[in-house]
Formats: structure tokens, sequence, C-alpha cells
């Protein structure tokens, strides 16, 4: 199958002198829900700007769908749909015509781009809103139009740059659970985000970009299984004087009520409560002290860092 | 993109310009026919009779083609300028940037919006004129040509200014400092041929002259210039601002980084 994007050797060095990517490539495949991690600075949006001609390459090549951005440009643009970072709309007009114009600036019919635009305002929950100025709308509307406009042009390739950032957790979820639908209807999508338990929750695959560098590509599942240490967080039934020592566990002191301890994915987590049930302590509730891929984000990245100042 | 595909990107941009000015008609079109009405008022009937004629014509005759032109040069300009610029400073060119709508299409887009002002405007105050003057037509297709292809060169000019503009500071530096003296100098008020030969051949420098003329020829069937150099002029300013436009959006100049 054809990869929806292949990227070989990316560069852009911007007009100050600063290098936002060195020599970055990777692959995504067609139906893929690519994420795309990195701290902030990292290149993610200038490599988004590449992707969608909003950013000038310095060296390397793109391929979207097998179409070259150097050479066959108007159908790569053609298979993108793109959601930036920032809203970028025209805040003065009607909701509904945002939408429908961006139809029309891919060729699509007036008639056949409000329909479009009509079924994509619906599903994102901005029907009632059609008709209102653009600035009138909340944060998380705002996102969402900017969603039901990527859409409009029916794109094999939805490029999300951070759609949840300042969206509250409900619209969140739904938004998730919107892309989730358009992604099993065969829509391939990259997304980056800050929001790490997004990109577990979505992504089959994750790229970690950082410093202009690729410093991870592979599957959710396969990061997840190297991060080796788990801290768990128990809530306990009654207060503790002091620190209870374990033969097989350190415990370590939040509160009173709370002690946390990190528990190797080999281990068995039943001899734990065997020993605290041994000393008498009931524990009422258990979590996870961090999201797993923000623990494995750091380390990658610290990692990187290291080597960086090694080498 | 087929041919149709770019037909439809351009109807949706230009239909996209047009109700942009049109919504907020109190700020786009009212004030220039606010504005032209006093020139009317004050130069036309208060001042004219005063002058006498010009050229043979009253001096209200006279001035009404130049007051048109001047409404329709504005009004194409102001309309590009700060439509693009707005888009760039709100971002949302990027909408048309990343779709397949190719850069000459973007370009005649913008135009159509700059030329659909330049002559509502132009109509409007034309209208105002009559209750000033009846309106005499000398060769209806010069002046209609005419009309169209200063607004064409006057929205290219828009753009450019749009282009280059880094704030709301330089939308304004080029009307004001350049434009206006420019309009203001370019025979509106008075013929060239009352000037010293020294400020005659000087006004030829300015492009405004060869439009307002050949427009009024249109009207009064007289003008200072011959009226093929004010068709030549134009169509080359046309050329020149189009492809240098063409190029700074090829380019991305202050839209791609």
């Amino acid at each position: 199958m054809q990869p929806a994007l292949t990227i070989r050797d990316l560069e852009k060095t911007y007009t100050g002198g600063h290098t936002a990517l060195k020599g970055v490539s990777l692959e995504v495949a067609e139906g893929d829900f690519f994420g795309l991690l990195g701290p902030n600075g990292a290149g993610k949006t200038t490599l988004i700007g590449i992707l969608s001609s909003l950013v000038n390459k310095s060296g390397g090549s793109v391929s979207i769908f097998g179409h070259d951005l150097d050479t066959d440009l108007a159908n790569a643009k053609a298979c993108i749909g793109l959601v930036p970072q920032e809203f970028n709309f025209n805040m003065f007009e009607p909701v509904i015509e945002i939408v429908a114009n961006q139809a029309g600036y891919y060729g699509i019919e007036r008639q056949e781009a409000f329909k479009r635009a009509e079924a994509n305002l619906k599903q994102l929950d901005l029907w009632d809103k059609r008709r209102v100025m653009a600035r009138t709308l909340s944060g998380g509307m705002k996102r969402r139009l900017m969603i039901a406009r990527a859409l409009v042009n029916h794109p094999r390739l939805l490029i999300l740059d951070e759609p949840t950032a300042g969206v509250d957790i409900e619209i969140r979820r739904s938004m998730w659970t919107f892309l989730r639908e358009i992604n099993a209807a065969g829509t391939t999508i990259i997304l980056t985000t800050h929001y790490l338990e997004e990109a577990e929750s979505l992504c089959r695959n994750i790229a970690i970009i950082d410093k202009g560098e690729l410093i991870e590509n592979t599957s959710t599942r396969q990061l997840l299984n190297t991060l080796k240490m788990e801290t768990f967080v128990l809530d306990l039934e009654s207060p503790l004087a002091e620190l209870p020592v374990l033969k097989t566990h350190k415990l370590q002191w939040v509160d009173s009520h709370t002690v946390e301890t990190d528990i190797c994915r080999d281990d068995s987590i039943n001899t734990l409560f065997t020993e605290l049930n041994e000393q008498g302590i009931k524990v009422l509730s258990m979590r996870n002290k961090t999201n797993r891929l923000e623990e494995l984000f750091m380390n990658l990245v610290e990692n990187a860092n290291s080597n960086r100042a090694a080498s | 993109m087929n041919t149709h595909e770019k037909l439809v990107a351009l109807k949706t941009i230009a239909t996209r310009e047009i109700l942009r000015f049109s919504r907020i008609w109190i700020q786009t079109v009212l004030p220039p026919v606010i504005t032209t009405a006093l020139y009317f008022v004050i130069f036309g009937n208060l001042i004219g009779p005063r002058i006498g004629k010009m050229d043979g014509f009253d001096y209200m005759e006279f001035i009404i083609p130049g007051l048109i032109m001047m409404a329709v040069i504005t009004n194409s300009y102001g309309n590009v300028v700060s439509s693009f610029y707005g888009s760039k400073f709100q971002r949302h060119i990027e909408e048309m940037i990343i779709s397949p709508t190719p850069n000459y299409i973007i370009l005649l887009g913008y135009i159509c919006g700059g030329v659909a002002r330049g002559l509502t405007v132009g109509i409007a105050v034309t209208i105002v004129s009559l209750v000033f003057h009846p309106l005499n037509i000398h060769n209806f297709w010069v002046m209609f040509s005419m009309i169209i292809l200063t607004a064409i060169l006057f929205s290219l000019a828009g753009l450019i200014n749009g282009v280059f503009a880094k704030s709301f500071d330089d939308i304004a530096i080029i009307p004001t400092f350049v434009l206006t003296p420019l309009t203001y100098l370019g025979g509106i008020f008075y013929s060239i041929s009352m000037l010293p030969e020294f400020w005659q051949n000087m006004s030829r420098a300015n492009p405004i002259l060869y439009m307002v003329n050949a427009f009024r020829y249109g009207f009064l069937g007289i003008s200072d210039i011959s009226l093929m150099t004010s068709y030549v002029i134009i169509i080359a300013f046309i050329i020149t601002l189009y492809l240098f436009s063409l190029h700074l959006l090829k380019k991305g100049h202050g839209i791609r980084t």
C-alpha cells in the first residue's frame, strides 16, 4: 500500500539562522492515526507547516500519497486537510461561509459546498451557530469550526496541530470520539499534542521530535512496553504515624493517608498487598501517579539531550 | 485542479471579497460618496461659478469625471490592501495557501473584489453627481474601459502594498503620502494646459493624469493626453504589476516563512 506521507531528510533553516529541522525522515501508512510529539520548539509545527505549504523547506523531500511537493504540489495539497494550532479564520465571517468558502478553494461547487458545510457543522455541534460571526464563538467552538473546515474537502490526510489545546475535558473526549470515527472511515490522521494521554488513547504509531531531530518512531504499544517501572499511589484507610518498611517495595510518603511506590512491570503486585496486610494497613484505592507515555516521553527527551551533550 | 474547479475557486474568492465590503457598506461605500458630494458642493457649486469655464466646459462638469475616477482609484486600492493585509493579520490567507487554488486565481479573486468596490463607489458617486449636473457621455466604451482598467491597476497596487505591509500603519502610508498627492495632481481639478511648461512635463510623469484624462475624454470628449498613450501606459502598468504580484505570491513574500 502506498504511504500517506513520506518524508526524506527534511531540513528547515529560517532566515535568522535557526535550524528547526535537521534531516527528519519518516513514513506514515495510509489509514494510520499517527502522533507527532515533542517539547515546545521541537520542530513539529515547522514540519506541519512544510506539509501544508505554509513553510518553505530548506532541503529534503515530501510526498503525500505519492504526490511530491516539489513536482506535483496541487495534487498533494488536494489530499490534505489542516487544523492549525492557532485560529486562522476570518473572525468577521459567518461560520457557515468559512466552511463553504474553504470547499470553494478546492473547486467544490457552491451548492455542494454548503451541503458539506451543513453536514460537518451538524456533526460537530455547530449548526445552531452557522449564521453567527466566528469571533463570537467560544474557544472550544472555534477549535471545532477549524475541524469542520478542514474536513470539507474530504481530505485523505488530516493534519491536526494541537486540536484540543485549551478545550475542556468533555469537549476533548467528544472530539476524540469524532476523530476515531473519521479515522475508522479511512482518513489518515497526523496529530500533534501536548496531552500525552491523548496520544496514548488515539495514536497507533508515534514519532518524537526534539530539537529538530527524530528521536523515536515506533508503535504506541511498543513504546509503552519499553517502560519498566510504574509509580502507584495508594490511598489508605487510616493515617500513618510513620512510614512502614516493606521487604519487597520501598514506600514513599505523600501525606498521612497516602503513600506511593515504584513497581517493576515484571513484578507481581500481590506481594505489595500481602506485606501491607501483614502490617495491618488497609488500602482503599490505588492509581497510576503519572501518565505512562508522559514518563516515557520525558525519559526519551532527557536521554536525547544527554547524548547530544556527550557528543 | 481543472478549469471548472479553478473557476469555482475564483468565484468563491470574488464572492467572499464582494460580501466583505458589502457587509460593512457604512465604512466602505458611504464615506467616499459623502466626501465626493462635498467636493461637488464646495468646488463645483460654490467655487466653480467664480472659476468660470475650463476647456470650454462648466467647472462642475469638468471635475465630475475626475472625482468619479478619484473615488474608483482610492476604493479599488483600499479594498484590496485592507482585505489582503487583514487576511495576513488574521492568518486566514492560509485557507487559500494550503488549498490547490493557483496563485493567479487568488490574485484574480482579489482584483475582482477591488474592481467591484471601485465600480460600486464609482456608480454611487456618478448618481450623486446627477444632482449637480446632467450626465454627458461622449464615448461610453472609453469611459467604461478606462474605469475597469484603472480599478484593475489600483487593485494590483493595493495587493502589492498588502503583501509588503507589516502593520496597519504600512497600509495607510502609501494612500496618504503617494496616492492622494498623485490623484490631486493628476488633473482632477484643472487642465495641465494651465500649468507652466516645466510643471506640465512633470505632470506627465504622473500615471493618474493619463487615467483621469482618458476617462474625462469618455465623458466630455476632451483630453490633455492622447488616448492611445493613456491606454498603452495603463496596460503596461497593469502587466508589470500583475507579474510582480504573481511573483510575490509565488515566493510567499510575507505569507510563507
